[in-house]
């Protein structure tokens, strides 16, 4: 009887007449990226095991607007993992990871993270091998990702001038009609950051850019991401030590899934703990 | 330059005379083929007989499923093994549509009456209306397509486990309706039917009205396909065929262009299934048999995949081939359809269209 005039009274409730639900006045959603606190990403605590191996262990790291960082560490370390816990393929057993003060990414799906201004580059370049390198750019350009939206799609003359700057950044602008799958595997790699930047990302993840690439190539990426910096910011995952060297400002060392040190490069270098881990030296 | 125009393979199949050949199938189909029928005496060398007409319409029906099977399986790179069972889907609303309008007297069909049944179930009802037939043509498959396209696509089941679990479909389905319980006839199917739209099927107009509609759905179809791969929407789905995961990095939800590329192709393979009944007179289970559906992909593998006109020359092949076959040596048609698959794969790996391509490319080395 009790239940009775309980969900009575519920049932006045909502037929009240002036009654005013909430999804009618529901705040709009806001999805905006907000780095006013001057940091871009926030990673707290965060693990996640995969049958009982630690691939992250506790790990705290903020990354700042505009900052270019490397991450280095042996393998294993958890590097990958890390990109996979920002990007929403792996979610963490613990930890929060915040983009801006207002995106909880653990929250989104990994295309919805891309939305939010997150690009990943991975360790093997990964282009639409049938497309022009016109058409990957395109494909990658931040738009509408409606399916209706993509039938009549047409590019605007504005979005065209916005290809064509990037072509010229990435010194494809003769492959423009290429497909890509015929690119090399340096200028592959180039495409793909070339895809990212068409993102217009807040925030780059880059896997092991120069692997595979010829010295005068490692140096133009470095000049590149190096440029990047500032309007974006940039995590680069790197073995190539020289490389690191040429354009970190700030290192991150990992160690089994947590952060063993951070500073610059000649600071971690000279860190007995780096040196014994990472760089095998044994005192 | 415009980009469109250096943009998808399809584009690049399709010069000036590649269009013109296409207007002068269509001409053909739509009116060379009338005119041999109906208006040439019987007695003429070039009369087309009346059974050649229908032959031709089903051909056209299957050409249809083809370029359904072509949008999923060439360009989104999703095989399906089962597209039989929406086909068949098509094919029994139709054959209740005509069911419905062959017992318009109140009496039931013999395969209800069995059932102890004294008036139309209710998942009979509303098919005496062609109007209702008409939506569920589409709605029927559709639905059967997103529920199942999305239970799988979301598990992110791929490749040939997807085959695998489509074939599973399509043989579920084949099983459900050998039931007669399931009160569609069991394994004789819907049959005897006498007309359509008041018109009784069987006469040379009726013949020559289903043709023509048929090659009208196909046209109408394939520009649909030609339209949807030709805009971002195809560039994006042959980039779920290459590389689904820098898609999904890249900020596109994969899930929903497949589904719907799948549920378009599910509704299109219907709309052949209604089609293709009226002209044979049944629908049974055996359409949803899963060596059914795996012919299919050999019509789309066989013409060329990922270039439509392709798939609708491959279902057009390999049927004239298989109605000369299963006549002729009706005990080796198996062994020549498997010898036609192996040998287009050994050396034609672009299909039957790849042979144009090919040749156009030689030409140009040439000059």
């Amino acid at each position: 009887m009790n239940a009775l005039s309980k969900s009575l009274d519920e049932f006045r409730e909502v037929m009240r007449r002036d009654q005013v639900f909430d999804i009618v006045n529901r705040p709009p959603k806001d999805d905006t990226v907000d780095m006013s606190h001057g940091v871009a990403l926030y990673l707290e605590g965060i693990s996640k095991s995969f049958d009982g191996f630690k691939a992250l262990d506790d790990l705290t790291l903020y990354i700042g607007d505009g900052e270019l960082r490397c991450i280095i560490g042996p393998n294993g370390a958890g590097k990958t993992t890390l990109m996979d816990v920002i990007t929403g393929k792996t979610r963490p057993d613990e930890g929060s990871a915040w983009f801006g003060s207002r995106i909880d990414l653990l929250r989104l799906k990994e295309h919805e993270v891309a939305q939010r201004g997150i690009g990943r580059k991975f360790q093997k370049p990964t282009v639409y091998e049938n497309h022009t390198v016109f058409e990957n750019l395109e494909l990658a350009m931040h738009a509408d990702r409606g399916i209706l939206t993509s039938i009549t799609w047409r590019l605007s003359g504005e979005q065209q001038d916005r290809i064509d700057e990037v072509l010229e950044l990435i010194g494809l602008t003769d492959r423009r009609d290429m497909l890509a799958g015929l690119l090399s595997h340096g200028q592959k790699q180039w495409l793909e950051i070339g895809s990212l930047l068409m993102q217009n990302p807040r925030l780059l993840l880059v896997d092991e850019p120069v692997a595979g690439m010829s010295g005068q190539e490692t140096e133009a990426t470095a000049e590149l991401l190096t440029s990047l910096a500032g309007k974006h910011s940039v995590v680069v995952v790197e073995h190539d030590m020289d490389f690191v060297r040429s354009i970190a400002r700030q290192v991150t060392v990992l160690h089994q899934g947590s952060v063993l040190a951070e500073g610059t490069m000649d600071q971690v270098q000279n860190n007995p703990q780096v040196r014994q881990v990472y760089l095998g030296e044994e005192d | 330059m415009q980009p469109q125009s250096a943009l998808s393979r399809v584009g690049r199949l399709h010069t000036r005379t590649a269009w013109m050949i296409l207007v002068a199938l269509a001409v053909l189909a739509l009116i060379v083929v009338p005119v041999l029928n109906l208006v040439v005496p019987p007695d003429h060398p070039l009369y087309m007989p009346g059974w050649m007409v229908t032959l031709a319409g089903r051909f056209l029906c299957l050409a249809l499923v083809a370029l359904a099977l072509d949008l999923i399986w060439g360009y989104t790179g999703i095989l399906s093994l089962g597209h039989g069972v929406f086909f068949a889907m098509g094919g029994y609303v139709m054959g209740a549509h005509l069911t419905r309008v062959a017992h318009d007297d109140g009496r039931l069909p013999n395969f209800l009456q069995w059932l102890d049944y004294t008036e139309w179930p209710w998942y009979w009802a509303g098919f005496d209306s062609f109007l209702f037939t008409l939506v569920m043509i589409a709605l029927v498959p559709g639905v059967l397509a997103f529920i199942f396209g999305f239970l799988a696509f979301r598990s992110r089941v791929r490749g040939v486990y997807f085959a695998i679990i489509t074939q599973a479909l399509t043989f579920g389905g084949m099983h459900l309706f050998f039931r007669t319980e399931t009160g569609f006839g069991g394994d004789t199917g819907l049959t005897n039917f006498d007309t359509l739209l008041g018109f009784e099927l069987g006469t040379p107009g009726s013949r020559m009205s289903l043709f023509w509609a048929s090659a009208a759905t196909l046209i109408i179809a394939y520009l649909l396909c030609r339209w949807i791969v030709t805009s971002k929407l195809g560039r994006v789905m042959t980039a779920i065929r290459d590389a689904e995961t820098r898609l999904r990095f890249t900020g596109y939800d994969p899930l929903r262009y497949k589904l719907f590329v799948w549920v378009v192709s599910a509704v299109l393979c219907g709309v052949a299934g209604a089609l293709y009944v009226p002209q044979t007179g049944v629908i049974n289970p055996s359409e949803m048999a899963p060596p059914a559906s795996i012919e299919m992909a050999i019509w789309v593998a066989l013409g060329g995949r990922g270039t439509l006109v392709g798939a609708i020359a491959g279902a057009g092949i390999v049927n004239v081939v298989k109605t000369w076959a299963t006549s002729a040596y009706p005990d080796l048609w198996l062994y020549i359809l498997g010898a036609m698959f192996i040998g287009v794969t050994l050396f034609l790996p672009k299909g039957v269209v790849g042979i144009v391509s090919m040749l156009r490319r030689r030409r140009e080395g040439e000059s």
